[in-house]
Order: C-alpha cells, then structure tokens, then sequence
C-alpha cells in the first residue's frame, strides 16, 4: 500500500512537533508510559474451502505495543502500531500504525476545547451487532468478520464542549482503503479483491479533503448524536474486472473485483435512552450518492440510489440470577436497509439480530455472549459465540465462533462465505 | 438522620481529592488477586458528586475508565471508557448490588452514601476501640441489595467504624471494617483500610487507600464524557 510511508512521516511530523514543543518547556518533565498486548491465535474452519488454495486451519500472532508521553501542561503524544501475522493469508499478515496523534486542550469559556492531531480511531454509535453511524475510520475486514476493527486514519479532531454537549469536527486529509482476504485466506469473495487496482470518484483520489462534524450530548436518561459527513465513501463498490473469455461460455467471466471508491454524504443519528435495567437504542442514516448493488444480470454498475437505513433495538439485564453475582443481559435489534434485499450492498437489509450475555462478575470476569442475526426476507442465519475468562492479571483466554447457516439465496451479500464458519481460540497476553 | 446529616456536614467542602486504590481480594481458600485502581473525585454543590474510576490492573483492563455521576434524588448517570474500542458507552446504574470488579465491595458499597436515601433509627452508645460510637440502623429507601445496615461512627469525628449489612432476607451478609483514619487538610477524615468480609461465601476483600491529594486542579471538564476519553 503506497500510502504507508506518508502516514508514518505525519506521524512522525506529529511526534517531532511535540517533542519540540516539550522541549521549548521542561524535557525533564516528561513522563512516560508503554503498554502491550500481544495475541497468540488459532482459527479453524470445519467445512471444506470452496476454492483450490484456500486451508482449513491458520494460525498466527498480534502484537499492539503502545506508547505514551505526557508533559507537565497535558499535552501528550500516544503511538500504538498494529502487527499481525497469518500462517494462511498473506493479505492477513499486516501491519497499521492504529495511533500516531499529538492531544491538546484547555479551556474556552464555560467549557473546554480539544484538538487530536495525527492517526487516530474514533468510534460513533450505541448498536450492539453494528454500527451504521460510524464513517470516521476505514475497517480492518482481514482482521475479523463483524467489521468492528477499524485502520487508523489521519485527522485533525477538534473538540468544544460545555454543559450543552459536545461539537467536533474532523478534517481527514488521506483516505484508507479496506483491507481484504487474499486469494488463500478464508472469509473471501470470489473473484477476489486486487487492492493494487483501486480507483477514485473524485479527481483527487486518496487525496481527497473528507470532512465530518458531530454534535452529542447527555440529557438526563438521553444520550443523543447527530453527525454528517461529506467525502468519500469507506465502502467500496466491488467492480468485476480481468475478464477471461471460457470456451463454451457466452459471457468472459472475470478473474478480478477492482475496489472503487465513491464520493458520498452521509446524515446520521444515534441515541440512547438508559432507564433502571432498559437501554433502548437507535442508529440511523441516510447516505447519498452511493451505488447500490447491480441488478442481476449487469456484472458492472449498480445506479446511483441515495438511501436510508436504521437499527434499532435495546437491551434488559437480570441481575444477581440463581442468588450468584452472575448477571443476564438479553439483547435484540432490528436491522433495515430502504434498498431492500435486491440493491442493499450488505447483508442487513431486514435482519433481526437477538443475543444473551452471561456476565459472571467472578474474579476472572468470566463472560459468555452467544447471538444470532436472522434474515427476515430469506432464509440465511449468522451465529456467533465468544467467551472470555481472566487467567492472571497478565493473561487472559477467548473464545470465538461464527456459523453460516442456511446462505441459499445466491444473491446473498454472504453466499460467497457461506462454507466459511469458522471457530477460534486466542491466548492473549497485557503488558 | 442529624447524625448521618452531620457527618455529611462535616465532609463538605473538600472540592476534589485524588487517590490510589489497591484491592486485594481473597477466596475461601486464601487464593488472592490484585486489582489497582485510581480514583478521582469531584464535589458539586447541592447534587451527588462525580466520581472517576480508572483501572491499572488487571492489565487486561488497563485504561478502561469509570464515570458517576450520582444524585440527591434521581438515579446516577454512569458511562464505561473503553480504550480497546475507543468508545463511551452509558450504562445502567440499576444494578447497585453488582459486585465492583470481582471483589466484595458492590457498587451500591462504593459510591457516596446520600442521606435523602435512607431512614434512621438510633440503636445504642457503645465503646468502640478507643473511641465511643453511636450505633444506628439506616434502611435504604430507593432499590438496594440490603434491608437495613448496622453503622458503627464514633462520637469525637463521626467516622465510620463499622457497617454490617444485612441482605433483603434479614440475614447478616457482609461487615465492613475501617482503619487507619487519617485527617486530610486538617478535615477531612479518609480510612486508608477498608475490610469487606463475606459471611456467606467466606470471600473477602482488603482496600487499600494511599497517595490522597486534595485541592488538585481538576475541574469539571475532566468529569464530561469528552475528558473521559482522555482519561490515562
């Protein structure tokens, strides 16, 4: 990926930047802080691979050092890279830098001003099983399915708060492309993703000026945010590419999808009412200038169809269940997308999700989470399972799977991953 | 309820403190875990205070942060920094019987005791260690894990000695022990030693308090959603 090496020399442009700035004031009133985890990691897929090259078992390891350095007026610097290595995909052995950013801030009037410069994350959005308001920060898909681990992304975030909530505003000078499997990994499309063939929208590429502002704020029971962005898209449309002509068949059948990024705009809205053991909640779009998916029968382009789309849902937690300090939380949300089953560009277009969490509150914090995402207009089902206990203060062990069950309907967003379950254990390691 | 009133009385004023807090916390068999936090505490005028927990260990834990923000009348707000997910999240604040990190204390232990939430009923005078303590029933009003708790303050300072608590079927669950008083800024009483033993499970847990800090330049900003995800 090109644009590595111009991230690092922001970063390090960020880090030069304070380290002056500390020097200009006390060096010797700088203190420190290094924090690590490390992950050893196995994962097994118990249905035969659809395509030749593609195992039934990988393996490897993560390694997510952070480093941190604060002078005596709080301003402050945090470093964190991000490494793995994948003994089955090459695409899955890779490397980010998660955090690179210099934090300030100080008071403005009754309230208070923050300003992030650098790579950082940056997470919007109350649902449980995804979250549809948050555009910041491209995601990581090598690293997992579900679509929650995200790239670190160059931006100036500033922050005013006071009493009535906060205001933000972000300025995101260089856009990262998704990461995806590569031809040997599981969890793929076929034919699979060549990154190396990505194309822009705007004239300006990766290079675009993307920008967003948010406003949120807390009142009483109400967690509210409303959040708007205008740039380019952090989902790629997939376009068929690299045909190659079969004998015997009328059409050339292509041997490539060429990821392309369009611009877009996006209104969001997230809340949260929180009352005695109910949280109810709610995430919602509208998202213009997107492509939805191309009708069957046209492998290129889908057209141009502005949308909107929501989650909601809630949760109830039992306490103290069976007389133990053991806690159940039931949880379950409703997922809607305006395009419908036919144009949505995901899997979620009528979708109910439901879980149950088993929080043992033991001295290993000891959890179990299982839930389901069922398909309301076909008949594919999504399973997943993760447990988690506390070995000692350094160690600690999970548990993970997710099931593709029933992903008939060829036109399903996870039919290509439809044999592609798969179960994992992790040894994890806290510094 | 003129005792509980004063003691509040008396503690008022402080404005903020900061301090260190290491839990050790013992199962039946004698096998023991740390856990090792830093708390922050914020005084406001005529409502509960803002209280910030920040965890150091377990390391798995590390950096994740803990918000109240309690009140007189209505329930407390509270939200959970995440810095694995690098997200806030608000949370319940119904389950005050919840254990506070694996240990004995529950959350409903921890957080400052309003006075407008209990009813009192004077016991006795008794002589406890060197001192003379009243000791007085107080029944919580709002939803609790207890029906009542036996409270133990002496007469000279008002601090608390001892609590004994009493679970919703009257029997006696936990006790509370409290040592090593020491006087900050000349006023303001804080135990450095807090024992909660389990009569039920025989678990246990010792809090160990140090580093206190009063008059810190801590402000309201640091107790706000935006300042949580500062939190170090």
């Amino acid at each position: 990926m090109a644009h590595r090496p111009r991230l690092l020399q922001s970063a390090a442009a960020a880090g030069l930047a304070l380290a002056l700035s500390g020097g200009a004031a006390q060096a010797a009133d700088i203190e420190t802080e290094v924090s690590s985890r490390f992950s050893l990691e196995s994962r097994w897929y118990p249905k035969t691979a659809l395509h030749p090259g593609q195992r039934s078992h990988a393996s490897g390891f993560t390694a997510e050092p952070e480093f941190y350095a604060e002078d005596e007026e709080g301003r402050s610097l945090t470093v964190s890279p991000f490494l793995r290595y994948d003994s089955a995909d090459t695409n899955r052995s890779h490397f980010d830098l998660r955090e690179a950013f210099v934090l300030l801030y100080g008071e403005a009037g009754d309230g208070e001003w923050e300003l992030r410069l650098g790579v950082d994350r940056v997470t919007w959005g109350v649902a449980e099983v995804r979250n549809l308001v948050d555009i910041v920060n491209q995601t990581d898909l090598i690293e997992s399915p579900d679509e929650k681990t995200k790239l670190g992304q160059l931006m100036a975030h500033g922050t005013w708060s006071a009493d009535w909530g906060a205001v933000e505003l972000f300025l995101m000078p260089w856009h990262r492309e998704r990461t995806f499997p590569g031809s040997r990994g599981r969890l793929r499309s076929e034919p699979v993703v060549d990154e190396d063939k990505t194309t822009y929208e705007s004239a300006a590429g990766e290079r675009h000026l993307d920008w967003a502002v948010r406003y949120s704020g807390s009142f009483g029971p109400v967690d509210l945010g409303f959040s708007y962005f205008d740039g380019q898209s952090r989902e790629p449309v997939l376009r068929p590419a690299d045909f190659l002509p079969i004998p015997g068949l009328e059409q050339p059948i292509p041997t490539a999808l060429h990821p392309h990024y369009e611009k877009i705009r996006q209104f969001g809205l997230d809340a949260q009412l929180t009352t005695g053991p109910w949280l109810l909640k709610l995430e919602a779009i509208r998202r213009l200038g997107a492509s939805n998916r191309p009708a069957a029968g046209n492998l290129f382009q889908g057209e141009e169809d502005d949308y909107g789309a929501w989650i909601v849902g809630g949760e109830y937690a039992f306490y103290s269940v069976f007389d133990t300090e053991a806690e159940i939380t039931l949880l379950a949300e409703w997922l809607w997308d305006g395009r419908g089953a036919e144009r949505a560009t995901n899997a979620f277009e009528n979708d109910l999700f439901l879980a149950v969490r088993l929080a043992l509150n033991d001295v290993e914090s000891t959890e179990f989470t299982l839930s389901v995402v069922q398909d309301l207009d076909h008949a594919g089902r999504l399973f997943g399972f993760e447990a988690r206990r506390r070995l000692d203060d350094n160690w600690s062990l999970e548990l993970e799977g997710t099931v593709f069950q029933d992903i008939g309907w060829t036109g399903d967003s996870l039919h290509g991953v439809r044999r592609d379950s798969f179960f994992g254990l992790n040894l994890i390691y806290n510094l | 309820m003129q005792i509980a009133r004063d003691a509040r009385d008396r503690d008022e004023g402080f404005g903020n403190f900061t301090a260190s807090q290491a839990m050790v916390l013992r199962n039946k068999q004698g096998k023991e875990s740390r856990r090792q936090l830093r708390v922050k505490v914020l005084e406001v005028a005529d409502d509960g205070n803002k209280t910030l927990f920040v965890f150091d260990e377990p390391r798995d834990v590390k950096g994740t942060a803990f918000l109240v923000h309690a009140h007189k009348e209505e329930s407390d707000d509270q939200w959970l920094y995440l810095p694995a997910l690098k997200r806030v999240k608000r949370i319940s604040s119904s389950n005050r019987s919840g254990s506070f990190m694996g240990s004995e204390f529950s959350y409903e232990d921890l957080g400052a005791q309003e006075v407008e939430k209990f009813t009192y009923r004077y016991l006795r005078d008794e002589p406890c260690g060197a001192f003379t303590c009243t000791v007085t029933e107080q029944v919580p009003t709002e939803k609790s894990g207890y029906r009542r708790q036996v409270v133990w303050r002496d007469k000279e300072e008002l601090r608390l000695w001892k609590v004994e608590y009493f679970d919703r079927k009257d029997s006696h669950l936990k006790t509370l022990t409290l040592d090593k008083y020491e006087a900050h800024l000349d006023r303001y009483w804080r135990a450095a030693e807090m024992t909660m033993v389990n009569h039920l499970t025989g678990k246990s847990t010792i809090m160990h308090w140090s580093d206190y800090e009063f008059g810190t330049d801590l402000n309201e900003r640091d107790f706000s959603k935006t300042g949580l995800k500062r939190v170090r």
